[in-house]
């Protein structure tokens, strides 16, 4: 049942006894049409009406947390409230952009930590937490997630889901974040099971087995909540499993659709794979893709094909490995599919986040990829339209007449081992970017450094790792370097960059302050000039950050909140 | 098809006692599982011997794994790197016995760069066999030390306090200067080839990523040379950084705490403070004589 049912029918009740007194009657229909309506509407309305202070006065602290139903149309209007992060990059397109100004380049000197929240375990935190209406929903390491007064950092309920000790995660015991639908909200295991719990308790509704983690397959994603259905991609390239990407239904768990991403016999692109090495090719899909309404398809991007750094024995273009794939989001089928690398021998994985831009008319769809170069695609086609190297790279020196970068043969690792840049690791990697649409640019974690690539030719065997080769630093022991980096899509072209004191491994989170806010290995949070990339405030959080910002409201005021260390921080201005 | 599982949710806010007895009792029943598979399974589970010594076919298995987790760090070959000691040498600082090994690589060594077994962050778990396959490739590669030391490590532990100064910036067991890193154990960590390179050209690589014992970050010994708003000068090797502070240490060993943004002036760079020992100033066999009083006092 609902929760919503009881409300409505002891609405209907006291309606009907007094129906037939006047100005009851009239008050009534007037809280019956605000109480039917999605919270986002009444939000708006009284705001409209009243203005931010009345809300806030009227309804106090806790005055918007009674709303607790996050409808599918809700996720498709995110923009409408702001004080929410209601999806893994904050919106469907995946900017990651905030359109809170209160915060502004002005006053951000005076942004102050508001609450700490501490995990309580070790490892390495990637969430990127969700906030509805007042409560901050997130994960943490070995798969707990857990509720917090969004005011206080205060916990409302933890879950911390029981894993076996022989599970197989590839970077870290990590997790991503959540979706939220309903009155649930959605995350993946690293023993691959999918888990609903309920919104209010932390409660398992339904708890399901994807896949067997034992062969190597795990779950390290925020899911995305698209209609009733919660799209979650599989871990496990370093395992040599057989990517796929599942769609379950958020009432019930029952598995709607599965996509393959890699192709089985029969199907479209099983040729571009030797022998049967289809069945261990990897094309995990291990990052969050976006969603466009208009169009009903989700656009979500696949890593390395297996084994990842040796080529040998997977002869072909491996599809569709290391792709964008454009998927119906009903059925799961695919419309298009564009690779960035193709037959992938350094472990590129392409699961950047797919950032949707409108620009003059034209329907994008741009990706800042793990080889080194900015991707703008059509995104009703799946065309190219540009492609422009936004760090160092020497792997590819030609195009095709689409204007795809094309590795070089020398490029291969070999037993004895050759540099090659980027490395192992990537131009960028996971941490999410932003796209700010009052300047329009892309705002990217990225990284300077090569890599030597060697060989190691290992035979698979189910639950073992599967490389094939390794990497080391290049013998001339240049150091790392890390950037803030900022890309105008429409050129290619790096507009400014901001030097970290070493690579790191931070998201990026615009707002419609004039900001960017991102963090460092060093741990410090830091909020740049959008225009310029001048940091213009830090705090120092003591540990590395491996996460993704996001800005929510409470209490009518703009915070921020990143994952840092094994604890969450939220900040406010004073 | 998906499964329904068993959901378990516990939470800390009602640690009421049926929760922990059900764990319990969930707790005993896996271990009665595990114990009847690992009695039925032909993995190999941790123990005090090694399983695959001298099996040629694990040490070769070995070195593919060795490869793909631990040369990152360690070099190919096991031979060393910018940050991980020469698996080569026969006598190792933290593991003498494969029992001791096998703990090493599953569980790191806390307060250095050597990380837990899967916790890297970049690379795989291995399973305990692919342990007992690496401790194999390591035992198949290591060298003997020679039976005799090239150099004369009391004439070396001389000019290490007296000629060559060393002592001015190094110490070892406690004694001698802070500004450099603290060489006590490196003999028993890096090759003599190693040593004698970073003695020759100290600039070539600095002490990249290297993690001091006191310390749980990296330290690489970059040159800071800033100017104070109120015009003071200073030069030092950096202890610690980031885009907004820097810890510095001079040659007096002096500690600056300073702020980047109230500085008139600041560059860093990776050409070390270490002076050029060269040939002329140094001789080989001098050279070699600190270098067997490093192995002498890292081997201990």
């Amino acid at each position: 049942m609902k929760s919503g049912d009881g409300h409505r029918s002891t609405l209907a009740r006291t309606h009907a006894l007094t129906w037939k007194s006047g100005p009851l009657r009239a008050a009534l229909r007037a809280l019956k049409k605000i109480a039917f309506r999605p919270c986002v509407s009444i939000f708006h309305e009284l705001v409209r009406t009243f203005g931010m202070l009345w809300l806030v006065v009227t309804f106090g602290v806790y005055g918007v947390s009674a709303c607790a139903q996050v409808t599918s149309d809700r996720l498709v209007n995110s923009g409408k409230e702001p004080q929410n992060w209601l999806t893994y990059s904050g919106d469907y397109s995946g900017k990651r952009f905030s359109t809170l100004d209160q915060i502004t380049a002005r006053n951000v000197r005076s942004l102050t930590a508001k609450w700490v929240f501490q995990i309580g375990a070790t490892g390495k935190l990637e969430t990127t937490p969700l906030v509805v209406d007042g409560v901050l929903y997130a994960t943490g390491q070995d798969d707990r997630a857990f509720a917090l007064d969004a005011h206080t950092g205060r916990p409302i309920w933890i879950y911390q889901h029981q894993l076996p000790s022989d599970i197989r995660p590839c970077c870290g015991r990590v997790n991503r974040g959540l979706a939220i639908l309903g009155d649930k909200v959605f995350f993946g295991t690293l023993d691959a099971h999918v888990i609903a719990l309920d919104a209010k308790t932390g409660n398992v509704v339904w708890d399901v087995i994807a896949a067997d983690y034992r062969t190597g397959h795990s779950f390290t994603v925020a899911p995305l909540a698209v209609k009733d259905l919660i799209v979650i991609g599989v871990s496990g390239g370093e395992y040599g499993v057989r990517g796929f990407i599942d769609a379950y239904e958020a009432d019930t768990g029952k598995r709607k659709w599965r996509f393959y991403t890699v192709p089985g016999p029969g199907e479209p692109g099983h040729e571009t794979w030797e022998g049967n090495s289809w069945k261990v090719g990897g094309a995990p899909a291990w990052n969050t893709g976006t969603y466009d309404p208009a169009t009903n398809q989700i656009f979500w991007p696949t890593g390395n094909p297996a084994p990842s750094n040796r080529g040998e024995g997977r002869a072909g273009d491996n599809l569709y490995s290391n792709s964008l794939l454009a998927l119906n989001a009903d059925t799961g089928k695919l419309n298009w599919y564009f690779q960035f690398t193709r037959h992938d021998e350094h472990d590129w994985d392409a699961t950047q986040v797919p950032v949707l831009i409108d620009s003059g008319g034209k329907h994008l769809v741009a990706q800042a990829n793990r080889n080194g170069f900015f991707y703008v695609l059509d995104r009703s086609t799946g065309k190219l339209i540009s492609a422009s190297a936004f760090g160092k790279e020497t792997w590819s020196e030609t195009k095709d007449s689409e204007g795809r970068p094309l590795a070089k043969k020398e490029a291969s690792p070999t037993l004895a081992g050759h540099t090659v840049c980027p490395g192992a690791l990537g131009t960028t990697n996971f941490m999410a970017p932003t796209y700010d649409p009052q300047t329009n640019l892309f705002y990217v974690s990225a990284r300077d450094q090569c890599d030597i690539f060697s060989t190691a030719p290992q035979p698979y065997e189910a639950g073992h790792a599967y490389y094939g080769s390794a990497y080391f630093p290049s013998e001339d022991a240049e150091p790392y370097l890390g950037f803030l980096k900022a890309i105008d899509p429409a050129t290619g072209e790096v507009k400014w960059k901001f030097q970290h004191t070493s690579p790191t491994w931070s998201g990026v989170l615009s707002t419609a302050g004039g900001l960017i806010f991102s963090g460092d290995a060093e741990g410090n949070f830091i909020a740049f000039d959008a225009s310029s990339g001048k940091p213009l405030w830090h705090f120092q959080m003591g540990g590395a950050v491996y996460a993704a910002p996001i800005a929510f409201a409470v209490d009518g005021k703009e915070h921020l909140a990143i994952a840092a260390g094994s604890a969450i921080y939220a900040f406010a201005l004073p | 098809m998906p499964m329904p599982a068993h959901p378990t949710a516990w939470k800390r806010k009602y640690p009421q006692s049926w929760v922990m007895s059900f764990m319990l009792q969930r707790r005993l029943a896996a271990r009665i599982v595990m114990a009847t598979l690992c009695l039925l399974s032909t993995q190999v589970p941790a123990q005090d011997h090694n399983p695959l010594a001298g099996n040629a076919k694990a040490a070769k298995a070995g070195e593919y794994e060795f490869r793909i987790n631990c040369a990152l760090c360690h070099g190919l070959g096991a031979r060393g790197g910018g940050r991980g000691p020469d698996l080569t040498r026969a006598k190792k600082i933290h593991a003498h016995s494969d029992a001791e090994m096998f703990q090493t690589i599953s569980n790191g060594i806390p307060g250095t760069a050597m990380p837990a077994n899967g916790t890297n962050g970049q690379g795989v778990g291995m399973t305990d066999e692919e342990i007992w396959q690496i401790i194999t490739y390591i035992r198949s590669v290591e060298v003997k030390a020679p039976a005799k030391p090239l150099g004369d490590a009391a004439h070396g532990k001389q000019l290490f306090y007296g000629d060559a100064n060393c002592s001015l910036c190094h110490m070892v067991q406690g004694k001698g200067g802070r500004l450099g890193p603290d060489l006590s154990s490196v003999g028993g960590s890096r090759t003599r080839e190693a040593l004698i390179d970073a003695v020759r050209n100290p600039s070539r690589r600095l002490a990249w990523g290297l993690t001091e014992p006191t310390k749980e970050f990296p330290q690489e010994y970059e040159t800071i040379t800033a100017v104070t708003a109120d015009g003071k000068q200073i030069k030092g090797v950096a202890l610690n950084e980031d885009s907004f502070s820097v810890q510095v240490m001079d040659s007096a060993e002096n500690i600056y705490l300073l702020e980047k943004d109230k500085l008139r002036s600041f560059q860093k760079s990776r050409e070390s403070m270490m002076p050029k020992y060269n040939a002329d100033v140094l001789s080989d066999k001098d050279l070699e004589d600190i270098v067997a009083y490093l192995v002498s006092q890292g081997a201990k």
